[in-house]
């Protein structure tokens, strides 16, 4: 059969070249990993293969004279609104290779984003705003089971507290770095990430592919995952933390398991993740030894053993259409901190189908997750920390207001350290140097510049939360927490009003 | 209902309360004349009182007061009444006409016991009397179409209404009533539907709160209240404060002083400061009770057949002064409000941010 790639010229992006600005450095031409740029000596003339551009914009980032811009394909198909360009170029991609589209990061299809028809409040007249500046403006909170009641002897006078406490996290800011794994990403991003867990008083999470020896300084800072590949999983692992995270499953691509190619298994990796260089790591779908509630009752207990029950043990569920019910059989089951990922959540490599086509969006997911613990009179039994698709201080804002104690970022954390989104993880290439394991690509990473921006991030939006706090006239972020009534909807309609507990704004 | 179905209750308002600490009964008149000092604190939407040891005849009753729109409502709540209670004495609530007090309910109280039998039929199985009257209350205000039990507890009552606090001081003929412990609302809403119910002081059992200020943490202590089985029917913020007293004090057992801490709990710069006990009580406090935490501008003051209690939000954006003379212990708005009824305080001084004011009868008193 003649092959012929018909894929070729319907290329998704234009290099586009300033001949006049540009002077031939060829740093384009070693920036770009996808090896678009290329370096004619005879002509003295770099020039571009667009067929092969992801979009990334690494080369027009650092091109030094500004010669280099990236654009959509101007060539346009006749407009059909069903058959878009893109349904096109993938059925020629699968009919010339039978194979699964792959993608990278969260779902980019235009659902509802239902932070984007939430509106808070703030405070006139009746009760003053609270100046972040001038009195304190409190985002402190614990992670962990809390009990129903305290109980307190001598009364008072001298009241002393009887209730014993399992074990607690507390942490300044109600952002968590969500799990990356040590494979999906490089090491520098992950040194940058617990560098500025620790300095921000947060924590961030290994993600699935164990710990690196050098990370075990940041202990206090850290949990650990144990997922259904169980990579790296040893009881020094276990208790490097502050808390043990079993993965059920991930809001890119719920139902669906995890792949890592060989060709990235290089020796740090296999030292980390505890198998044998060039071979495949392959997490299975389910957890081979959870087929049901009562087994992941035993995963929860086994790890507390292991643990001397000093950790929390946190279970991460994709949000699927059932997740409140799910929810509450693993606050029963034992679950101190209940993660929950969105549609939107990012991922290194998943389906396309699966990305763009399964799960919840994460608000519609806490508001019930968070409404059924209360009716259960269980909420206080597991903190909820939510994630997938936070892209600013105002979402966290309004997902604790619907009920979450915190929120997990990760797309947000890469892009702060450079990642435009461009949704090519998968290739291992990453020009930026994040989702790579390259180390001529991963030293694009200084993971002390890394450490800085993340904190940096932190910070500012913990400024933004206090602000939008103190303008609501609270001053402790408990009060926000599950507070609906500072919410109100904007263009939503009864159903989603009521599984958002939130009121019309007017009303 | 729906859960999030509420209209903010915003209010500016003036308080007065006092407690003699002998347990010597005073009458009405006084706490009037103090409320009314403060009469530009309210508009006229608005006033009310709560009074203990007025009842020495029914102490062990508890005493119902029930405000119903129509005879229709009367019959509703009376009916469910007779069943769920003993009722040892009932009668309309006294009162004298007055031209500015319009819109009248019907007023009528209801001294009762519980009747045991009914355990596990409409109501829980194994309930305290008191579980059993909370629900008695509960089950009136949310099912019971305009009818509303405002004041329940023993020996004490509730008297409120759309008024300024002197006119309805002299609708409820006060002066002819005497206790231990007074306290007094003036409200300045802003957006009431004028209903009497709404006016404070806002009760359970014995709890009885006047309030002024907003509780811009409202929408999570209404959950965190439902999760424990409250429902709160009044359609305005204050009476979370009540209930959440019930619950942590009543309830969860805690002491006057810790359920303060958990309302008004001091801040994690201050916690991370304190002495080992203190920190630790504090921190479990704020970790189990956060979502009790009252937040935004309040001065509050709470009463209960042992006591009087006065507390502040936790940076003081609502005025409170306290003053003692001898056995009695003076709460208000303004200073000027205690000294019309104290001209010479022995100690008068304004509380901090978040510390409560404790004032309990003497050992042995009530």
């Amino acid at each position: 059969m003649l092959y012929y790639d018909q894929n070729k010229n319907y290329r998704d992006f234009e290099v586009l070249r300033d001949e006049n600005k540009c002077i031939q450095c060829q740093v384009c031409v070693r920036q770009c990993s996808y090896e678009v740029h290329t370096y004619d000596e005879k002509h003295d003339e770099v020039t571009a293969d667009q067929t092969k551009c992801v979009g990334c914009h690494r080369c027009e980032a650092f091109c030094p004279t500004d010669a280099l811009k990236i654009r959509k394909n101007q060539s346009e198909f006749r407009d059909n609104a069903l058959w878009t360009p893109q349904y096109l170029k993938n059925i020629y991609k699968q009919a010339d290779t039978g194979g699964v589209l792959l993608t990278g990061m969260g779902n980019s299809y235009p659902y509802p984003v239902y932070w984007d028809k939430m509106l808070l409040d703030a405070s006139q007249v009746t009760n003053p705003s609270i100046d972040p500046l001038r009195e304190p403006m409190e985002l402190r909170t614990y992670l962990g089971a809390k009990p129903d009641a305290v109980e307190v002897h001598g009364g008072n006078g001298h009241p002393r507290l009887d209730t014993s406490f399992a074990p607690q996290i507390p942490i300044e800011y109600p952002i968590l770095f969500s799990a990356m794994s040590y494979g999906s990403i490089n090491l520098n991003i992950h040194v940058g990430l617990a560098r500025a867990a620790e300095e921000m008083g947060t924590l961030y999470n290994t993600g699935e592919g164990g710990l690196h020896p050098t990370l075990y300084q940041y202990g206090k800072n850290t949990i650990v995952q144990c997922a259904s590949g169980r990579f790296g999983v040893h009881t020094d692992y276990l208790n490097a933390g502050v808390a043990v995270e079993i993965k059920i499953g991930q809001g890119a691509k719920p139902g669906i398991g995890g792949h890592l190619p060989g060709e990235k298994i290089g020796p740090e990796i296999s030292l980390t993740r505890m198998i044998p260089e060039g071979t495949d790591a392959l997490s299975p779908a389910p957890h081979h030894d959870i087929y049901s509630i009562e087994d992941l009752r035993q995963l929860i207990y086994a790890l507390k053993e292991a643990t001397d029950y000093k950790k929390l043990v946190f279970v991460k569920i994709a949000a699927v259409h059932n997740s409140a019910a799910i929810a509450s059989g693993m606050v029963r089951a034992g679950a101190d901190v209940i993660s929950l990922d969105g549609f939107r959540g990012g991922t290194g490599a998943a389906p396309t189908m699966i990305r763009d086509n399964v799960g919840v969006p994460i608000e519609l997911a806490l508001a019930s997750v968070d409404e059924r613990l209360r009716q259960e009179g269980i909420r206080n039994r597991a903190s909820l920390v939510v994630a997938g698709g936070i892209r600013c201080s105002a979402d966290v804002v309004k997902a604790i207001a619907l009920g979450a104690d915190a929120v997990y970022i990760a797309t947000a954390a890469l892009i702060a350290v450079g990642c435009t989104v461009c949704q090519r993880c998968y290739t291992g290439k990453c020009p930026w140097g994040i989702a790579t394991n390259d180390p001529y690509l991963a030293k694009r990473i200084n993971p002390e510049i890394a450490h800085e921006k993340l904190a940096n991030l932190i910070r500012g939006w913990g400024h933004e939360i206090q602000e939008m706090l103190g303008g609501m006239g609270l001053n402790a972020l408990e009060s926000l927490r599950g507070n609906r009534e500072k919410l109100r909807g904007v263009g939503l309609n009864e159903t989603e009003l009521n599984i958002l507990g939130i009121k019309h704004a007017g009303a | 209902m729906q859960s999030w179905n509420y209209q903010k209750d915003i209010s500016g308002c003036g308080l007065s309360g006092l407690i003699n600490k002998d347990g010597t009964r005073v009458g009405g008149e006084v706490i009037v004349r103090s409320i009314a000092t403060q009469h530009d604190r309210g508009n006229g939407l608005g006033g009310g009182f709560a009074a203990y040891g007025i009842y020495p005849d029914f102490a062990d009753h508890y005493a119902l007061h029930i405000m119903c729109d129509d005879r229709a409502s009367l019959a509703a709540a009376e009916s469910f009444l007779k069943e769920a209670v003993y009722i040892a004495h009932q009668e309309r609530i006294p009162i004298r006409l007055n031209p500015k007090i319009t819109n009248v309910p019907i007023l009528n109280r209801y001294f009762v016991k519980p009747r045991a039998e009914m355990e596990g039929t409409t109501f829980d199985k194994g309930l305290s009397e008191d579980d059993f009257m909370v629900q008695v209350v509960m089950k009136i205000n949310m099912d019971i179409q305009g009818a509303f039990v405002f004041s329940s507890g023993k020996n004490m009552g509730a008297f409120k209404g759309v008024g300024y606090p002197e006119d309805i001081a002299d609708f409820y003929r006060l002066e002819d009533y005497s206790g231990y412990i007074w306290t007094a609302h003036n409200r300045f809403p802003t957006n009431t539907p004028g209903w009497w119910g709404g006016a404070h002081p806002f009760t359970i059992l014995d709890w009885s709160i006047v309030h002024n200020g907003e509780i811009s943490s409202y929408g999570i202590n209404k959950r965190y209240l439902e999760m424990f089985g409250y429902h709160c029917t009044l359609l305005t913020d204050t009476e979370v404060v009540a209930y959440l007293l019930d619950l942590l004090i009543r309830k969860h057992g805690l002491a006057v002083d810790v359920a303060c801490l958990a309302l008004a709990p001091p801040f994690w710069k201050e916690i991370d400061r304190m002495d080992e006990d203190r920190r630790k009580l504090c921190k479990a406090i704020r970790m189990v009770y956060g979502s009790a935490l009252l937040n935004g501008p309040f001065a509050i003051l709470f009463a209960y057949n042992g006591g009087l209690v006065g507390l502040n939000d936790r940076i003081k954006l609502r005025p409170l002064v306290a003053a003692t003379k001898g056995e009695t212990v003076y709460m208000a708005s303004e200073e000027s409000a205690i000294r019309e009824i104290c001209p010479d305080p022995e100690r008068v001084w304004a509380p901090k941010a978040g510390d409560p004011v404790i004032a309990h009868l003497n050992p042995g008193i009530g």
